[in-house]
């Protein structure tokens, strides 16, 4: 059993993992299909490798390949696998269940998902360890303690005893990772592992997966999406599009000569400082868009939207603290019981101005963007609109009166924020519908002219959500806010789930319709080099409070408060 | 304008053509991947048949009795065999589809109305509407649910429309608390935002947006329960309530057979018995397919 690998000395002089022409075909309905093709990899030890690329390019079916966890309809058709001398397409099950997780082991993009949610976490731990026999069972628990230890979690002893749901996104991460290096294995694959993640807490895992497999000297894979993160962290990166592996450098060589035309493409969407949004899009089409119209409308008149002193308060204990209210007498709840997610802040966004609002999850800027929208009531505080103030008109009238069709907002998911059962035409004309003033039956011309604008194909217009692209979705979003022609448009994230190249159209896309229209924006983003691209102004928040603003190239190049600071240094600085 | 009107008309039927090709590649494909799929969906063809024309076509009279023709096993002129009165057992077989299927149909259409509306408005608003419903659906879990029936039928009187009454009510639960968690995962989900932020009330959001993605489970889920109310009701008439002899009734003849057994003649109560197995068999199984069929995941 794993002759090759209890020789130390036989794998010596060999790569540690050895990937050459891997093929592997998916069956589908529509026949089979090649997800990833002709692939030659070789990682040495100690070394941190990237690959990098778009959805559905073949960058996880890779590695599920590597691991042999694919999913059943795939089969690996061709090539060779071998890991330190050992052929791991040969192996029998029992030995590559072994080899998971003592010789290799993987995280996994969303660490509450690849969490047991009902075993304690140091459990868990111990759980790995005991399944390769790598301590006694007298000391599994000491060694489950010195694992958490490190990973940086504070106070380990009792977090040992804590159950995933307990434990913030970052801190899952970091279990996650004390579970793939319990066993000390030699390759680490890190399957987008900070994906969903906080810029801070992205950098602080990122920078504990250097550090502990360096110290151990492990090779990791790192896949990803972001050039920059993995230009970061990696020594080399291997560009992949569409099953296939496109270049293959040095992440330096990368980034300062890029060879491939894909890689460049990638390179140029990618937000970055000191760029501008035309930058994102391809050569080609960068003559095609026109320039941000310099003259800007002079910002006398009255704010479109002012915000004062806004209040958001949850109970901390939901149901249960009412009931219990009941059977003690006459108690009113104390104050510390009322969680404030946003707390008294103020601000006002002018007529055609884009104001950046950004923070960390939790922050209380969806909060904040949900009152605005008037899609859930305040606890405290006013939202005037156009001299008006709708922070008193509850949510659920708001909806129908005539001013809803002022305010609209492009969703973060465009999938989730698309009616499974309508066609793209519909979904766009139900706005129309209730609160347009067009005759019905111009309706669908109208539904047009707003697919032109947004640079939808008018021949979609029938198809249903599940058959359009992430970038087509996006789109009908889009239509789908301006269609009624409103004052202030919320975005909410709005390409956090697309890829970067779709991401510099739609990006651009919004700033075409801002100058054709002269809409204000209201841009919600945990991303500052999005925000720098589109936002004349930012506003910084962090705990329910605004901790800084100001103009976006004030904040981002002279930052007052510690915690923009800190914002800007977590995101990824690729070597330029 | 009225160019463009053709232009848009023939846009919409070549995107239609090629979404109702797929539908039909889809079920085919479906049931290719599981034949039993395709046998179940055969039974409920050749069940409905009987239900529409059964009566039409039957060689004998099934209230007819001939005496002289007692007690015979199956044979040529009787397929089925008769029973005590001598009536043709295969004619009753085929006849009692209708009524079964009928107490059935119509118990199963009342209670998706009633409880799937109910549901999804408790799914939706929550607070006290959910409280009432959940709390109602509690109360009639609370039971066992063939004695709750037996006690409707016979407080309310003992006829075919308060049969139909009883499984509706026993089969509420499984209805509201369906459509209560499909609603409730898509009260936040973005395209009911979307739709609050384009001016749709919550009524209309309830009506336009939530029901018709919850449909599809719905549909699964009457496909399961027919079978249940189908042996709900064949239950209930075997104690004798509900359905009176002489009407040709699958929980009736086996009821009346049941004593023969004993004495040797089988064929009374085994045909109406394999009738009734195969309509409740047809029907889960049904459920499954249509599962397959409206499950997005399966549809790559």
């Amino acid at each position: 059993m794993l002759k090759g690998l209890t020789q130390p000395d036989k794998g010596k002089g060999l790569p540690l993992l050895d990937v050459k022409n891997l093929t592997v075909e998916f069956r589908t309905r529509r026949g089979i299909v090649r997800a990833v093709e002709h692939i030659n990899l070789t990682i040495e030890r100690g070394e941190t490798v990237g690959i990098v690329g778009e959805s559905g390019s073949g960058k996880s079916v890779t590695s599920y390949a590597v691991m042999r966890i694919l999913d059943p309809a795939g089969r690996v058709t061709g090539g060779s696998v071998s890991f330190s001398g050992f052929d791991l397409r040969a192996a029998s099950e029992s030995d590559m269940r072994e080899m998971r997780g003592r010789e290799m082991s993987m995280i996994f993009q969303s660490p509450r998902l690849a969490l047991n949610p009902i075993r304690k976490v140091g459990k868990q731990i111990e759980d790995v360890l005991l399944q390769h026999a790598q301590v006694d069972t007298g000391v599994v628990s000491e060694k489950a303690v010195e694992m958490l230890e490190l990973v940086r979690i504070a106070r380990p002893r009792e977090r040992y005893h804590a159950y995933p749901f307990e434990l913030s996104g970052g801190m899952c991460q970091r279990i996650v990772i004390a579970l793939a290096l319990a066993c000390k294995p030699q390759l680490l694959i890190a399957d987008e592992p900070t994906t969903g993640l906080d810029v801070t807490t992205q950098k602080a895992v990122m920078d504990l997966v250097v550090e502990l497999t360096r110290e151990r000297g492990m090779s990791t894979i790192l896949i990803t999406h972001d050039l920059g993160l993995a230009a970061t962290y990696c020594s080399r990166v291997a560009v992949m599009e569409k099953g296939k592996v496109v270049e293959l450098a040095g992440s330096e060589v990368i980034f300062r000569k890029p060879a491939h035309a894909y890689t460049r493409k990638l390179m140029r969407a990618t937000p970055r400082p000191g760029i501008s949004l035309r930058d994102l899009l391809p050569e080609n089409q960068t003559a095609k868009a026109k320039s941000p119209s310099p003259t800007r409308k002079t910002r006398t008149q009255m704010p479109l939207l002012v915000v004062d002193g806004l209040v958001k308060e949850y109970p901390r204990q939901g149901q249960g603290a009412s009931f219990a209210k009941l059977f003690s007498r006459n108690k009113p709840v104390p104050e510390s019981e009322v969680f404030r997610a946003v707390d008294g802040i103020g601000f006002s966004i002018a007529r055609g101005e884009s104001v950046g609002l950004v923070g960390e999850s939790g922050c209380g800027k969806s909060t904040t963007s949900m009152m605005v929208m008037r899609l859930i009531d305040k606890s405290a505080g006013s939202i005037v609109f156009d001299g008006q103030d709708i922070g008193e008109i509850p949510a659920r009238q708001f909806a129908t009166l005539p001013l809803r069709k002022c305010i609209q907002m492009v969703f973060q998911d465009p999938t989730d924020s698309l009616n499974p059962r309508f066609t793209a035409a519909r979904a766009i004309a139900d706005s129309l519908l209730r609160l347009g003033d067009i005759p019905h039956g111009q309706v669908r011309t109208r539904c047009e002219e707003l697919a032109r604008q947004v640079g939808l194909p008018v021949e979609l217009l029938d198809r249903f959500p599940h058959q359009l692209s992430g970038g087509q979705k996006a789109r009908v979003g889009i239509a789908r806010a301006i269609a009624l022609r409103p004052e202030l448009i919320i975005l909410d994230e709005p390409t956090a789930a697309l890829d970067v190249s779709v991401q510099a159209v739609v990006l651009n896309l919004l700033q075409d319709l801002k100058d054709s229209l002269g809409m204000s924006y209201l841009f919600v983003s945990h991303d500052l080099n999005v925000v720098r691209l589109l936002c004349d102004r930012v506003i910084v928040m962090r705990a329910g409070k605004i901790v800084e603003e100001g103009s976006t190239k004030r904040v981002l190049v002279k930052p007052q408060a510690d915690y923009t600071r800190e914002l800007l240094a977590a995101i990824p600085h690729p070597p330029l | 304008m009225n160019e463009s009107a053709t232009v848009i008309r023939q846009a919409a039927a070549v995107a239609e053509k090629p979404l109702r090709n797929s539908m039909l590649r889809h079920a085919r494909y479906v049931v290719s991947e599981n034949p039993v799929t395709g046998i179940a969906f055969a039974l409920f063809a050749l069940i409905a048949l009987c239900a529409l024309i059964g009566p039409y076509v039957v060689p004998h009279d099934p209230l007819a009795s001939d005496t002289a023709a007692a007690l015979k096993p199956p044979s040529l002129a009787h397929w089925f065999g008769t029973d005590q009165l001598g009536r043709d057992i295969f004619s009753r077989v085929i006849v009692a589809t209708r009524l079964d299927f009928f107490i059935a149909l119509s118990s199963v259409a009342l209670v998706f109305a009633a409880g799937g509306l109910a549901g999804v408005a408790a799914g939706y608003f929550g607070g006290w509407t959910d409280r009432l419903v959940s709390r109602t659906a509690d109360t009639i879990m609370a039971f066992p649910l063939f004695v709750l029936a037996m006690g409707i039928v016979a407080a309310l009187g003992n006829t075919v429309t308060n049969i139909v009454i009883a499984t509706a009510i026993i089969n509420f639960p499984l209805y509201a608390r369906v459509a209560r968690a499909e609603a409730n995962v898509r009260r936040e989900a973005g395209f009911v935002q979307a739709a609050r932020l384009s001016g749709n009330g919550e009524f209309r959001i309830l009506l336009t947006q939530i029901l018709p993605n919850i449909m599809p489970i719905m549909m699964v889920q009457i496909s399961l329960t027919m079978g249940y109310a189908i042996l709900n009701a064949a239950g209930l008439s075997f104690i004798g309530l509900g359905v009176r002899p002489p009407t040709p009734e699958w929980g009736i003849m086996v009821a009346e057979g049941a004593g023969n057994i004993i004495s040797g003649e089988w064929w009374i109560a085994l045909f109406p018995g394999v009738a009734l197995m195969l309509a409740v068999f047809c029907f889960n199984l049904l459920g499954d397919g249509l599962r397959d069929l409206v499950d997005p995941q399966r549809r790559t």
